[in-house]
């Protein structure tokens, strides 16, 4: 338990990926306005591939290339953090803090709003790209200059830190990494130094904990009759409570929906995790080896055993390159025989394919039968349907990704044909095609990185 | 010869993905299920598992003091987020095809 004199620090992550829901850290502000002592709402709002298309955005409108629901996020909580002084910090700055930052000054204002706005930069190393700097260290040689569409580095939390220091009410960065977003409020609220390895792993659990949001609450979770959750459609937001002594206890917003259980903590402790004694990050070496759980109370669980080993001495970096399409298409068969004739429509289907577009490597999935679970070759497709299953509602479904868009496109054009010339009663056919950007990671010395703070 | 038990009634999962790899936590649901999860749910086992996505490399993490296992399979998302033609790129779905499993029963 925490002795008296430990000061807790109380941080609410409201949302936890680009397409959560906007209306969650209304109820969560609320919650950390009646806590006392240092408080911090974030939103992380970046995936791998998230940050490349939000290049192609700016690209297209200088304007643009923060996360497109930047400001459903904000727009609701702003007032109210900003009267109980609780700083907000985000990673959907995404392509183009700056812009994000413009938009939210004006924002402030339409409200009678004043802020300190923060930017953080110093991640984005798509200019060092123009064949002025030294590139060969670090750039992997067989990306194609012409489909690189984005190019940044996991930044820690350093400038997170300054910039709350410094008195920021508002912090927007691109790729800041999910965790140290935590790790900067920590570091302000607790004054820890940025060597403290120890505290910084518990900080960075804290934030690995609560970086995806209601996945810590009982989201991605739920299984009816082995792992039920309370009230799942109103997922209360996570809160962290994070001593001067480093001790950690997850926690969620007060008469919201979901739960915090050790097995709600245990499952995301572990969720993107390779090695548990070396999950690395710009800060810190994360050590989970020997961290363990305790009960507190109803939706309140300890974490402790968390160790921490120094930073790693390169960061990772993510290239977002273009140049592949990624199609898909689908056509149902309901009632008797709905399996063998979807089977039919795949066996025509694959016919038409090899004969006319054979460079390309289709995807197959009987939805109904295997999807999921299935495997490009079909293997695992091939033995479900020697138990002739028996479901009567069954989709046949192609995807394909290659880089010949218009070869896609006739691939597709193929699945709709067979409602005409497919087996009978075959519908519901619909298709799409977009652009499938990639990414490629690569790792830099940090002296070749600099983030730093731009005040908008 | 014991009885197959479904993992699933025995075990929780989480699955996630970087690039190409997934990883898989399985959690005995009861602390007394630990050490016949450990004993039965090997590398090996669960690379025969997922033996149709190809994975080259199958890591098994042990965590008692969680009563867990992770499972870092790698090259088993058909190339991943990036470039799988899958319906599920991100593997997400994943964690059920373990807790799809069949294990002798446990003792108690």
């Amino acid at each position: 338990m925490s002795s008296p004199s430990t000061r807790l620090a109380h941080i609410g992550c409201g949302a936890g990926f680009a397409g959560d829901r906007p209306d969650a850290a209304i109820a969560l502000v609320a919650a950390l306005a009646e806590r006392y002592g240092p408080r911090y709402l974030f939103f992380e709002l970046l995936a791998e591939r998230t940050l490349a298309e939000a290049q192609l955005r700016r690209l297209d409108d200088p304007d643009l290339g923060y996360a497109t629901h930047l400001f459903a996020f904000l727009e609701p909580i702003l007032a109210s953090c900003l009267t109980h002084g609780i700083p907000i910090i985000t990673n959907g700055g995404a392509a183009n803090p700056v812009a994000a930052a413009r938009r939210l000054r004006r924002e402030l204002e339409s409200q009678g709003l004043e802020a300190k706005i923060a930017c953080v930069l110093g991640d984005d190393l798509g200019d060092a790209l123009d064949g002025t700097v030294a590139t060969a260290d670090w750039l992997p040689a067989d990306c194609p200059r012409d489909e690189i569409v984005s190019c940044n580095v996991y930044i820690g939390a350093e400038a997170v830190a300054d910039a709350l220091r410094e008195g920021a009410n508002i912090v927007i960065g691109g790729r800041l990494a999910d965790p140290s977003m935590v790790v900067g409020a920590l570091r302000h609220a607790h004054g820890w130094a940025a060597d403290d390895w120890q505290r910084l792993a518990v900080a960075t659990a804290a934030g690995h904990l609560l970086e995806c949001g209601t996945q810590v609450t009982g989201g991605y979770f739920a299984d009816a009759g082995r792992k039920a959750i309370p009230d799942p459609a109103h997922l209360g937001c996570p809160i962290a409570e994070v001593g001067s002594d480093a001790s950690l206890v997850i926690t969620k917003t007060p008469g919201s929906g979901g739960c915090v259980t050790e097995q709600t903590v245990k499952e995301q402790l572990l969720y993107e995790v390779h090695d548990p004694s070396a999950y690395l990050t710009p800060d810190v070496t994360l050590d989970l080896s020997r961290a363990s759980l305790e009960t507190l109370g109803p939706d309140r669980v300890a974490v402790h055993g968390i160790q921490g080993h120094p930073a790693p001495a390169t960061l990772k970096g993510n290239l977002g390159l273009r140049g592949l399409w990624f199609g898909e298409a689908g056509i149902s068969y309901a009632g008797p025989g709905a399996v063998e004739r979807a089977r039919l429509a795949m066996d025509i289907l694959r016919q038409r394919l090899d004969d006319r577009l054979p460079h390309l490597q289709p995807h197959f999935d009987l939805i109904g039968v295997a999807s999921l679970f299935n495997d490009g070759g079909g293997e695992w497709l091939a033995d479900r349907l020697q138990d002739t299953p028996a479901v009567e509602d069954v989709r046949l479904r192609l995807g394909i990704v290659d880089r010949d868009r218009e070869a896609v496109e006739q691939a597709l054009q193929e699945l709709e044909a067979l409602y005409l010339n497919g087996p009978a009663g075959g519908g519901g056919v619909r298709r799409q095609l977009g652009e499938s950007l990639r990414t490629r990671s690569f790792l830099i010395a940090r002296d070749r990185v600099t983030p730093f703070v731009a005040w908008q | 010869m014991k009885p197959d038990v479904l993992l699933a009634d025995f075990a929780h999962a989480r699955a996630g993905d970087k690039g190409n790899t997934l990883n898989v936590a399985v959690f005995a649901f009861e602390r007394r299920h630990y050490a016949w999860l450990e004993q039965y749910l090997s590398a090996e086992t669960v690379a025969t598992r997922f033996g149709h996505r190809h994975p080259h490399k199958v890591t098994r993490h042990c965590l008692p003091q969680l009563d867990g296992i992770n499972f870092v399979i790698e090259g088993a998302l058909e190339g991943g987020v990036n470039q799988s033609a899958t319906l599920d790129r991100h593997g997400k779905s994943l964690s059920y095809l373990l807790l799809g499993m069949r294990l002798p029963a446990p003792d108690d």
